[in-house]
C-alpha cells in the first residue's frame, strides 16, 4: 500500500496516453473544472435571487448574509472550532470504523465460515440507524466524545465490511490458484491479492461510510453536544440566529463536497491499476 | 518412476439441477520427467478438468494422481499453471513484480530475486518492459508475463492450460515458437493443453488424444519423432500430423453431435 502513491503518476500517464487524443490539457481543465466553477455560482446565485425576491424573510437570508456571517466566524474563530470538533469526530470514528471494517470484510469474503457467522450481525445491525442508535450511545457513553466517536464507528462499519466482502468476492478466481500454485499461504494470499485487488471495493465502501459520518455527527450533535456544527445549528435554533444556522449548513455542504471528492480522486486514481478481475 | 502418474481417476461434477456429469472417467495416463506432454481433445472432453485435478485446485473423485510418488493432495509450488486469460495476473504489480512473486512469497531475498526474475523476462523476450503494468501490455506479452512467473519461481513441471488460444494467429505462432525454444533451453516437464492438432504437433514431445466427453479418456498416445525447432511443410511434420488427425476426427465429429 505503501507505494500505492509513489506509482500513481505512471498510472496516470498510461491513463494520459489513451485520454490524450482528446482536447489540449488547458482546455480538458477548463472544460472538467469550469463547468463546475460555473454550477457553483449558478447555486448561489439562484439561491441569491430566491431569497431576494421569492421568500424574502430573515428566516431565509441571501448568501451574500450568510458569507458575511461566516467571515465574523472565521475571523473570531468559532466557526474553525466546531468545524475542527465535528471533523475530528468524524475522522476518529471513520478511521477506526474503517479498521476494523476491512479486516472483517475481507475475512467474511475469504472464509465461509467466517461470512456465515458474522453475517447475521451486519445483516441484522445494519438496519437499524446509527440516528436510532443515538440514545443507546449517550447512555453507555455519556455526551463526550466518546459517543460521537462510537456513532460514527457504527454508521462506517458495516457498509465497509459490506463492500470489502462483495470485492473479495469478485476477485477472479485465478488470481487465487495463480497465488497458490506459486506457493503462497493462505495468510500471504489474504495480504497480497484479495487486500490489492479488492482496494476499489474499500474505497467505495469508505466514500459511502463517508456520506453516512456526515449525517451521523450532525444527528448526534444536534442531541448531545458542546461544540461541533451539529451544536451549532442547534444553537441558532434555540437563539433563532439563522445565518449561522446556514453558515453551519453551507460548511456541512463544504466539507462533505471535499471529502466526497478526495475519495473519487483515490478511488480513480487507484482503479487502473488494483482490481479484481483484470 | 514416471514423474505423474493418473491411476484410474474419475472426476464427476453435480449440476443446479442435481444430475451428476462424469467429465472423466478411468483416465489413466504417464507423465516422464522432461517431457513436453500435449493432452489434444476436442471441446468439452475434460481437458482442463484434467489440468485443474493436477494442479490440485479440484479433488478427483475416484482414483489418485501421484506426483513423484506422492498423492496430489491441494496445489503446491511444485505445479505451476499458466492460464488460459490473463485474469490471473496482478494488476497492481508491475511484469516484474508478477514475475517475482512466488519468490517473494518464498521470502528470497531482494536482490536475488530481481536478479532472477530479469533473467527470465529476458528468456521470454520481455527485457525492458519489467516495469510495465499488464493493462500497459499486449495479449501476447502479458501470456510472457505469465510463462516468466512460472519458470522464475522453478517449479517441478509446468501445467499450461490452452495459454495462446485467445491470442490472434500471428501471435500465437510466435509464442508457440517461443515456448519450445524455452522448453529446450530449460527441459522442464510440461503438461500442455489444447484442442489445436498444429499446436499439439509443434510442441509436444508426446501427445495424448483424448475422447470426447462426457466420461472421456486417453484414447492414444502418440509419440512426436520430432527434434529441434519444427517446420510445418516437413514430411515428418505433417506424418505425424496426419497421425493424430485420424485419431481424433472421431472424437471431434462426436463432439459436435453433442455440443
Amino acid at each position: 500500500m505503501a507505494t500505492a502513491g509513489t506509482d500513481t503518476p505512471r498510472a496516470d500517464a498510461a491513463r494520459g496516453r489513451v485520454a490524450g487524443r482528446g482536447p489540449g490539457v488547458a482546455r480538458r481543465l477548463a472544460g472538467d473544472y469550469g463547468g463546475y466553477a460555473l454550477g457553483f455560482a449558478s447555486l448561489f446565485a439562484l439561491w441569491q435571487l430566491a431569497s431576494l425576491y421569492l421568500v424574502s424573510s430573515v428566516l431565509f437570508p441571501p448568501p451574500t448574509v450568510v458569507f458575511k456571517k461566516a467571515l465574523a466566524l472565521v475571523g473570531n474563530g468559532v466557526l474553525l472550532e466546531h468545524v475542527v470538533a465535528s471533523l475530528r469526530r468524524i475522522l476518529a470514528g471513520f478511521v477506526a470504523g474503517s479498521l476494523l471494517g476491512i479486516p472483517i470484510g475481507l475475512v467474511m469474503g475469504s472464509f465461509r465460515p467466517a461470512r456465515k457467522l458474522l453475517e447475521p450481525y451486519t445483516e441484522f445491525l445494519r438496519f437499524i440507524p446509527s440516528v436510532a442508535m443515538i440514545t443507546v450511545a449517550v447512555i453507555w457513553f455519556g455526551i463526550g466524545e466518546a459517543s460521537k466517536i462510537f456513532l460514527i464507528i457504527y454508521t462506517t462499519i458495516f457498509i465497509v465490511i459490506l463492500n470489502t466482502a462483495a470485492g473479495v468476492a469478485a476477485i477472479a478466481p485465478n488470481k487465487v490458484r495463480a497465488a497458490q500454485s506459486l506457493g503462497a499461504t493462505r495468510g500471504q494470499i489474504f495480504l497480497h491479492v484479495a487486500l490489492p485487488a479488492t482496494v476499489p471495493y474499500i474505497l467505495t465502501g469508505m466514500r459511502l461510510a463517508m456520506a453516512n459520518s456526515f449525517t451521523t455527527i450532525v444527528a448526534a450533535e444536534l442531541i448531545a453536544a458542546n461544540d461541533g456544527l451539529g451544536k451549532m445549528l442547534w444553537d441558532g435554533r434555540l437563539f433563532m440566529l439563522v445565518d449561522e444556522i446556514f453558515v453551519s449548513l453551507v460548511a456541512l455542504g463544504l466539507l462533505g463536497f471535499a471529502a466526497d471528492r478526495l475519495f473519487r480522486w483515490s478511488i480513480y486514481t487507484f482503479a487502473g491499476k488494483y482490481s479484481p478481475t483484470t | 518412476m514416471p514423474l505423474v502418474t493418473f491411476d484410474d481417476v474419475a472426476k464427476t461434477y453435480r449440476s443446479m439441477q442435481g444430475d451428476d456429469y462424469g467429465a472423466v472417467e478411468h483416465f489413466s495416463v504417464d507423465i516422464e520427467a522432461g517431457e513436453f506432454f500435449c493432452l489434444l481433445g476436442p471441446s468439452g472432453c475434460g481437458k482442463t478438468t484434467v489440468l485443474k485435478m493436477l494442479a490440485g485446485f479440484e479433488a478427483p473423485s475416484a482414483g489418485q494422481i501421484l506426483m513423484d510418488g506422492e498423492a496430489v493432495g491441494g496445489a503446491s509450488r511444485d505445479r505451476a499453471v499458466v492460464f488460459q486469460g490473463d485474469d490471473s495476473l496482478y494488476g497492481w504489480l508491475t511484469a516484474l513484480e508478477n514475475v517475482e512473486f512466488g519468490l517473494r512469497m518464498r521470502r528470497v531475498p531482494k536482490a536475488e530475486r530481481r536478479e532472477r526474475a530479469m533473467r527470465y523476462l529476458e528468456l521470454v523476450g520481455l527485457d525492458g518492459q519489467g516495469r510495465k503494468y499488464p493493462a500497459e501490455l499486449s495479449g501476447g506479452m502479458k501470456q510472457r508475463i505469465q510463462i516468466a512467473r512460472v519458470l522464475a519461481n522453478e517449479p517441478k513441471m509446468l501445467l499450461m492450460d490452452e495459454p495462446f488460444a485467445a491470442l490472434d494467429a500471428q501471435t500465437r505462432a510466435l509464442m508457440q515458437e517461443e515456448l519450445a525454444r524455452i522448453w529446450r533451453t530449460t527441459r522442464t516437464t510440461v503438461l500442455f493443453i489444447t484442442h489445436d492438432i498444429d499446436e499439439a504437433v509443434t510442441l509436444g514431445s508426446r501427445i495424448g488424444v483424448m475422447r470426447a466427453g462426457p466420461r472421456s479418456q486417453v484414447k492414444g498416445l502418440i509419440d512426436v519423432e520430432l527434434n529441434g525447432a519444427r517446420d510445418r511443410t516437413d514430411d515428418a511434420f505433417m506424418r505425424c500430423y496426419r497421425q493424430v488427425h485420424a485419431m481424433i476426427r472421431d472424437e471431434v465429429a462426436a463432439a459436435g453431435r453433442r455440443g
